[in-house]
């Protein structure tokens, strides 16, 4: 009984596939999964905005969209309905092709990435041996269509937007995958679905998860923030930032294109918190042994969703950062401490069982942090402001 | 140590986010159209015209000074002057606006109509929901439109109206005592004429030997200022 539920849609993309000759079948089982992860992760975004429009409102003493069905729960019924029927602008100098292809080479990049995520025990698309590798690629691919909505625009905002879009996105591509790499490191695998058996095991009814090990948690505590970063979520949202650069690279998308730009960023956010909740919170796996018989597909969405709403929670807490911040941090903070924690990990890995361990591990780690913190992040004091007027 | 300011900020939010469900003070939206803050005693957003008692062209205070029509900076009053006359609020007899109209989309809440009219007949409404489909003759309010009775400004601006109609009230008073002080004096002067006159029979009477006091000296006759204004 349990055991269907788990499987409920592998068994009903089996009982489907079943009318067809059985030459067609493995090529239409292919097709349902993509229109699974077509209809699932756009209604997932269509959620995700009335949570955040609703969370964001509560956060700053306000109630949020309440008024479009009960408790503004359409909201994004009339959202799309409100974007596929305005007027879709193309500047006169603009590039139009490129214009045209920019917000779809987004959207179809951040779905490729769905392909190798695994949303539930046998449930993957593509079992691909380097399935991180291929998400990373994917991941990576969105910078060039940034680039080509910024530079099409043929506006001055856009491509400044465009300009940080990637210096940011690259400067945090590194820390992004080199806290992956630890994970690599330690599974043995680039496979996901291999990362994801490797945490579903359990001792004393508590899961093997990698969250829960020194390097695990920071880790996830670097990739958090290098995720963030890639999504171009607040606070890393210069690349729109609203107060500076209108919506820096897609002011000149209006109508749908707009929208899927929109759909693109929060694909990209759905899709970059399944990969964090791969790696580091067991994938599809159950938090306690106990609940092992909820589907696993159940788990993988709610930690999805959970990850999304601690995203909301701090887009609705902190500013926006300054450049020089941005890339500070980047290469002055998290990227040592991702280079550090590579090392932590293989002295884990080498120092066999036992409690030493954890101990030396998590004080290396904390003692970095602290005096990282202290020293890397040190707020620099600037003297009064002296002024030279021009000549 | 890094990300404490963080954390902090967090809390914060995350209490506002709970909060808001539970307490009014973390949740301070009012859902306007259903629900209302009323309006403060001291807001202003246009003019309108007062009149005492029931009937709104009878009552009507504004006399067609027309001094609010030459003071509105953007020019947004026309008046038109009676033939006829009115009694106002003391029972003189008055002049009235036959035409008072303002142009919604011209007034800019200034008040300084409100502030120049002697009568007290123009005072500022809290109302703000102004909007017509009709950009013309919507927004051009005529007298009838724009006349509120004295109840109603006593509702909007209780303290203001009470100091108002205490002020009307002494000038009513006054104008009243003034009437009845003319009244009494020249009661008063024809009594006076009739003692004098009495008297100085007497004393002529009394005394045939003492030059008689010219007449008309002695007993004025009643002075055409007494009848009153």
């Amino acid at each position: 009984m349990f055991e269907k539920a788990d499987q409920v849609f592998l068994l009903l993309r089996d009982w489907l596939v079943g009318f067809l000759p059985p030459g067609w079948r493995s090529a239409a089982g292919v097709v349902l999964g993509v229109i699974g992860i077509i209809a699932v992760f756009p209604g997932l975004f269509a959620i995700t905005t009335v949570l955040e429009r609703k969370g964001l409102g509560r956060m700053q003493n306000r109630l949020g969209p309440n008024r479009v069905g009960p408790f503004g729960i359409l909201q994004p019924i009339a959202d799309a309905i409100k974007s596929l029927t305005k007027e879709d602008i193309v500047p006169l100098n603009a590039d139009a092709v490129v214009h045209f292809l920019a917000p779809v080479f987004l959207v179809v990049v951040v779905f490729m990435g769905f392909a190798v995520l695994p949303v539930g025990r046998n449930m993957v698309l593509v079992n691909m041996d380097s399935g991180l590798l291929f998400y990373f690629a994917m991941g990576a691919s969105t910078e060039v269509s940034i680039f080509m909505a910024g530079w099409s625009s043929r506006n001055k905002y856009s491509l400044l937007g465009a300009m940080r879009a990637v210096a940011q996105m690259i400067s945090y591509e590194v820390p992004l995958l080199l806290s992956s790499v630890v994970i690599v490191m330690m599974t043995g695998s680039l496979s996901l679905v291999k990362i994801v058996e490797a945490q579903n095991q359990y001792s004393w009814g508590l899961p093997h998860w990698y969250i829960f090990t020194p390097w695990g948690c920071a880790a996830f505590v670097m990739y958090a923030v290098a995720a963030t970063a890639e999504t171009n979520r607040s606070p890393f949202d210069l690349p729109e930032g609203e107060s500076e650069l209108v919506a820096g690279y897609f002011t000149e998308y209006s109508g749908f294109k707009f929208a899927l730009f929109f759909l693109g960023e929060y694909l990209a956010m759905l899709s970059i918190s399944g990969l964090g909740t791969t790696l580091f919170l067991g994938g599809w796996s159950a938090p306690l042994a106990v609940l092992n018989w909820v589907p696993s597909w159940i788990w993988f969405f709610s930690k999805v969703m959970l990850s999304i709403s601690v995203l909301i929670w701090v887009r609705g807490t902190l500013p926006r950062l300054r450049q020089d911040q941005l890339m500070n941090f980047a290469w002055k903070f998290v990227l040592p401490m991702t280079l550090l924690n590579l090392m932590v990990a293989a002295l884990w890995r080498f120092m066999g069982d036992g409690w030493a361990r954890w101990v030396i591990c998590s004080a290396i780690l904390l003692l970095v942090y602290v005096g990282a913190g202290r020293v890397g992040m040190r707020r620099e004091h600037f003297g009064p402001r002296t002024y030279r007027y021009a000549e | 140590m890094l990300g404490e300011g963080i954390l902090k900020g967090l809390t914060e939010t995350a209490r506002n986010f709970a909060g808001s469900f539970v307490s009014a003070e973390r949740l301070t939206t009012v859902q306007y159209p259903e629900q209302r803050i009323p309006t403060a005693e001291n807001a202003r957003v246009f003019p309108f015209l007062v009149y005492d008692g029931t009937d709104w062209e009878a009552g009507m205070r504004c006399v067609a000074c027309q001094i609010c029509e030459k003071e509105c900076p953007p020019k947004c009053i026309y008046i038109e002057k009676s033939k006829d006359k009115k009694p106002d609020f003391v029972g003189k007899m008055q002049i009235y606006p036959a035409k008072f109209d303002i142009d919604v989309s011209v007034c800019m809440s200034c008040q300084i109509c409100v502030e120049v009219c002697p009568f007290e007949a123009i005072k500022m409404d809290t109302e703000f929901e102004l909007s017509t489909t009709d950009r013309f003759g919507g927004l051009l309010y005529d007298r009838k439109q724009l006349s509120r009775s004295n109840e109603y400004y006593h509702k909007i601006h209780p303290t203001e109206a009470a100091e108002v109609d205490a002020r009307l009230a002494e000038e009513k008073a006054k104008a009243e005592a003034k009437v009845k002080a003319a009244a009494e004096a020249a009661a008063a002067k024809a009594a006076a004429g009739l003692s004098v006159s009495a008297k100085s029979t007497a004393v002529s009477a009394a005394s045939p030997a003492a030059p008689v006091a010219n007449p008309a000296e002695a007993a004025p006759a009643p002075k055409p200022d007494g009848g009153g204004e």
